[in-house]
């Protein structure tokens, strides 16, 4: 099959790849880039999972072609911390509220809580929620992330003061 | 055991695990790539039931890329059936359809390519010849058709059928004042993890092992896939370091992995499968429980509960994997925490053209508690009582514990009315009547659920005797490793996966408290099946309580080993010494002594300061055997089945809008008692989410079938799940009575909050519709329904 190159930037990279043109995003992260923190839960955009920011948005990798990626700036769950895996303040709040259990539709919670705190320093519930609202979590039961986003959005507050 | 002398168990501490699932660095199956891999699309039968005329697969072997089309009729010449359990030699599962395809989306074929895109353009252009048969769906049409049989050579559809008689049923009975006669029914759902199953497999020839990784949670895993492939046991190398990506019961991939384990075998090359979402839904074999009570309960007008007949008929789907003993297992706790004194349960396994059911969440204790819990509620009803009231009256009591139940468990503790309480205390019960009767008067339909549930924990194979007495399997062990090295730094090795349990952070956790050292500098691995401790799988609500149990032990022997290397070489006795952090002093004379890195460096390389015949190095491996087990059942069938019973009481509040049906749960608390905690955050998370998965279980989530076996809920657009709008915020209350029979005094805790919560969440509703004068006795209750109830009845 044909193949179609590409230049985007990923967590402040650039990439130049040749890709087929029917070849999801998330499968150019996983496959072409080996950046396997995006994970795939559905397919068909309604679990989450494989959440990204899009020039900062929030959006699902499934659902959108890697050629239509080209020029664009995208975030994954690996450019959350720094190069050497050291976690930021939403990881930590993450970890020290235990929000998750298996781990598989983090990286998409953690996506959809960064673009929510950096618009919104002091979410709400109901912020917290239409942020998450659309990110499936089986093992939780979303209290422990919902407590989780609001710790992180408190302990950023204190740092920027 | 006193929680306030313990250094880590039971205290607020991160959780190893979650440092690499926030930084994208979990390895689940997906993320293992191996050189060269090949990958499995399958093709799907569209019908329920249809004989397989012929498959020609020409055009899909001729596609750029493809490497092999594999049939039923040849895997079936090389593989052996599936074992599941039971004797029934004629019930024939296989990974693709031989011969007959008996539900719509079974596999037929299995596409083998370069990458899973040409894989799925070559499995589309597959022709398949069908003849149609006429399945048969409905489970109770099923148990008495001897036509229509998804299995023709078993000679019915009916799998198992059992009877259970505990106690003086027809005394009780007979001198009940009243007795009352009920149906429900539990739809058919099931966990769905958001990553679905995957597995891959790689045969080495030079060492005639199969490598395999595998998204997988069960026992027997490793067994099944030797016995199928017709290779020996220590031939099969499961990767058990693959993060699997929730569970909750179903990752039980056996026949995929068969599939790739042969595959891998004939084509020389690794292959993997990871089901996409339409195959995971339609045609995993993940289905769950599928269940109809007909229940007749017999109890006096104060409310005394005294025995219980209980009809159990459940629809296994096509193929049974291990569903039958989801009827068993409710037998540990089949009185719930009622002291009621007798019970009758015959159990149903029925065989339906539907997906195949495997263990889900509680293994049939789930909806057998619905079941208890809907007589409770419905004698309350008859008798005009008070949902709490009539529950003080009937849970046993804090002094009566060991507390034995008809069916010959032993629960081993418990406070359940102190539980209750707190629940009700945190909820401010009375307010909450009252914010419920006030939102009535306000014309709104406002519910209040109550509800209890026992979580029988730790696991015994012993259920599976119950249904097929030539499995005389009486253990159902799980061991624990832990090395030190010579630089005295330890490692714990379990010996099976994690799907989310945090079992490294128990094992550390454990370690650190038996050895007073630091658990955070205590690695944890999961070693490969031919490397790893004995296990069981973390199935069972078991692993706080066998594996925890086991890692205690060995720490219990390596710190043995310790002071008997101190002893000799401080020329003490064991009695005269004193371990502390690692060092061994001598009591009195604390400057008698030997520091950690001199024992570690004598029990490693100055074999001569060991004690005459002691073996050299230092570690220590334990396994433990499941408290209570090693008995067959009595002539009775009456056995102990699980060791542990942790408790919980649910009080949901909810409201429905009566215009569309749907119903907001608007508060919830849960009181909980699973003994002493390992780690506070991952038992409130398990509690929580396992409620959660209850609210879905009650309220939304149901595979659907057309009369015509036609599958409906493939999608998640069609199989709904409770996303954070329709879980509140749960108040979560904690109490522990400690058990008896574990290293710390915990017990399962992975289960209880889906054992409860669908129970209390049907009883709120049906809290609400009362004024209505409805009930309704169905899972789930969606809003369609109840919008239908609501407006019928106006």
């Amino acid at each position: 099959m044909s193949t179609i190159e590409i230049s985007v930037s990923v967590n402040g990279k650039a990439y130049s790849e040749n890709v087929e043109p029917r070849m999801t995003l998330v499968d150019f992260l996983r496959d072409k880039l080996a950046l396997t923190g995006t994970h795939i839960g559905c397919e068909h955009g309604v679990c989450g999972a494989c959440s990204i920011l899009l020039d900062g948005t929030p959006i699902r990798s499934c659902l959108m072609l890697a050629v239509q990626a080209n020029g664009h700036e995208i975030t994954t769950v690996e450019g959350l911390g720094d190069e050497n895996c050291e976690t930021g303040i939403l990881q930590d709040a993450f970890r020290d509220a235990h929000a998750m259990q298996c781990g598989y539709c983090i990286p998409g919670m953690l996506i959809a809580s960064e673009a929510l705190l950096r618009e919104n320093a002091a979410p709400s519930l109901d912020d917290i929620k239409e942020a998450i609202g659309g990110n499936i979590c089986r093992c939780t039961g979303y209290v422990q992330i919902v407590e989780a986003i609001q710790l992180a959005a408190e302990r950023m507050r204190g740092a920027a003061q | 055991m006193s929680a306030t002398n313990l250094r880590y168990v039971n205290r607020k501490r991160r959780v190893r695990e979650d440092k690499r699932f926030v930084t994208g660095q979990g390895k689940f199956v997906q993320d293992v790539n191996l050189p060269g891999m090949l990958h499995v699309a399958v093709v799907q039968s569209p019908y329920a039931k249809a004989k397989i005329i012929s498959i020609d697969a020409s055009e899909a072997l001729a596609l750029d890329g493809v490497h092999a089309v594999l049939t039923g009729e040849e895997l079936g010449q090389y593989c052996d059936p599936i074992r599941f359990g039971l004797k029934l030699p004629e019930v024939k599962w296989y990974p693709l359809a031989v011969g007959m395809a008996r539900y719509s989306g079974e596999w037929v074929c299995a596409v083998v390519a370069d990458n899973p895109y040409v894989a799925e353009d070559a499995a589309e252009i597959v022709e398949v010849d069908y003849e149609p048969l006429d399945p048969i769906i409905d489970p109770e049409e099923a148990f008495e058709d001897t036509d229509r049989l998804v299995h023709p050579g078993n000679g019915s559809n009916v799998l198992y059928h059992g009877h259970f008689h505990w106690g003086t049923v027809d005394k009780d009975f007979a001198a009940a004042d009243e007795t009352l006669k009920y149906r429900v029914r539990w739809g058919r759902s099931s966990t769905v993890p958001i990553e679905t199953f995957g597995a891959q497999a790689r045969w080495e020839q030079g060492t005639d092992i199969l490598d395999v990784w595998a998204s997988i949670q069960m026992p027997n895993f490793v067994e099944l896939l030797s016995s199928t492939l017709r290779i020996p046991l220590n031939s099969v190398r499961l990767h058990q370091d693959v993060d699997v990506g929730g569970s909750y019961g179903v990752k039980r991939g056996i026949k995929h992995s068969v599939l790739v384990g042969y595959l891998a075998r004939k084509l020389r090359r690794p292959v993997r499968l990871i089901e996409d979402r339409l195959i995971n839904m339609s045609s995993g074999d993940a289905h769950g429980p599928d269940r109809i009570f007909d229940t007749e309960v017999a109890f006096n007008k104060d409310g005394e509960i005294r025995s219980l007949k209980i009809r159990a008929l459940d629809d296994a789907g096509a193929y049974p994997g291990r569903a039958p003993f989801q009827l068993a297992k409710p037998i540990s706790a089949i009185v719930g925490p009622y002291r009621i004194n007798s019970v009758k349960y015959e159990a149903i396994s029925v065989t339906t053209n539907k997906t195949g059911q495997v263990p889900v969440r509680g293994f049939g204790q789930s909806p057998t508690n619905y079941m208890i819990e809907a007589a409770v509620d419905k004698v309350a009803a008859h008798l005009g009582m008070d949902r709490v009231e009539i529950r003080r009256r009937n849970l046993i009591n804090h002094d009566e514990f060991p507390y034995r139940i008809p069916s010959g468990s032993d629960y081993d503790s418990g406070d359940y009315h102190t539980v209750l309480n707190k629940a009700l205390d945190a909820a401010h019960y009375d307010d909450l009547m009252k914010r419920r009767d006030q939102a009535r008067t306000e014309g709104r339909l406002a519910g209040i659920g109550i509800a209890t549930c026992l979580e029988p924990g730790g696991g015994n194979n012993i259920f599976e005797y119950l249904m097929n007495p030539t499995a005389e399997i009486t253990t159902f062990s799980e061991g624990s490793e832990i090395r030190v090295d010579p630089d005295g730094l330890i490692t714990g090795v379990v010996g099976t996966t994690t799907s989310g349990q945090g079992h490294e952070t128990l094992v550390a956790t454990i370690i650190g408290e038996e050895l007073e050292m630091d658990p955070d500098d205590i690695r944890v691995v999961h070693a490969d099946s031919l490397n790893a401790p004995v296990t069981r799988s973390p199935v069972a609500s078991r692993m706080a309580i066998m594996l925890g149990s086991a890692t205690a032990g060995a720490a219990k022997k390596l710190k043995d080993k310790v002071l008997a290397i101190a002893a000799h070489n401080l020329g003490k006795t064991i009695d005269e010494l004193e371990y502390s952090e690692g060092a061994v002093f001598e009591t009195g004379d604390p400057a008698n002594k030997l520091s950690w890195p001199e024992i570690c460096f004598i029990a490693h390389k100055a074999h001569h300061k060991m004690p005459e015949g002691m073996e050299p190095s230092l570690q220590a491996q334990y396994v433990f055997q499941v408290p209570g087990g090693g008995q067959l059942p009595d002539e009775q069938q009456r056995v102990q089945i699980y060791p542990c019973f942790s408790f919980q009481a649910h009080v949901p509040y909810v409201e429905i809008d009566p215009a569309t049906g749907k119903v907001s749960v608007l508060d919830y608390v849960i009181g909980h008692d699973c003994g002493t905690q390992i780690n506070p955050d991952i038992v409130r998370g398990m509690v929580i989410g396992g409620l959660a998965h209850g609210i879905g279980a009650a309220l939304y989530e149901k595979f659907e079938y057309q009369p015509n076996g036609q599958f409906l809920s493939a999608t998640f657009a069609d199989y709904l799940m409770p996303s954070v709008y329709e879980i509140p915020m749960v108040k979560d209350v904690e109490h522990c009575t400690p058990s008896p029979l574990t290293s710390h005094g915990q017990k399962g805790s992975g289960e209880g909050g889906y054992l409860g919560a669908p129970a209390a969440i049907a009883g709120a509703v049906n809290d609400a519709l009362q004024p209505l004068g409805i009930t309704i006795d169905e899972l789930p209750m969606r809003s369609h329904l109840i919008e239908a109830l609501i407006n019928d009845g106006r």
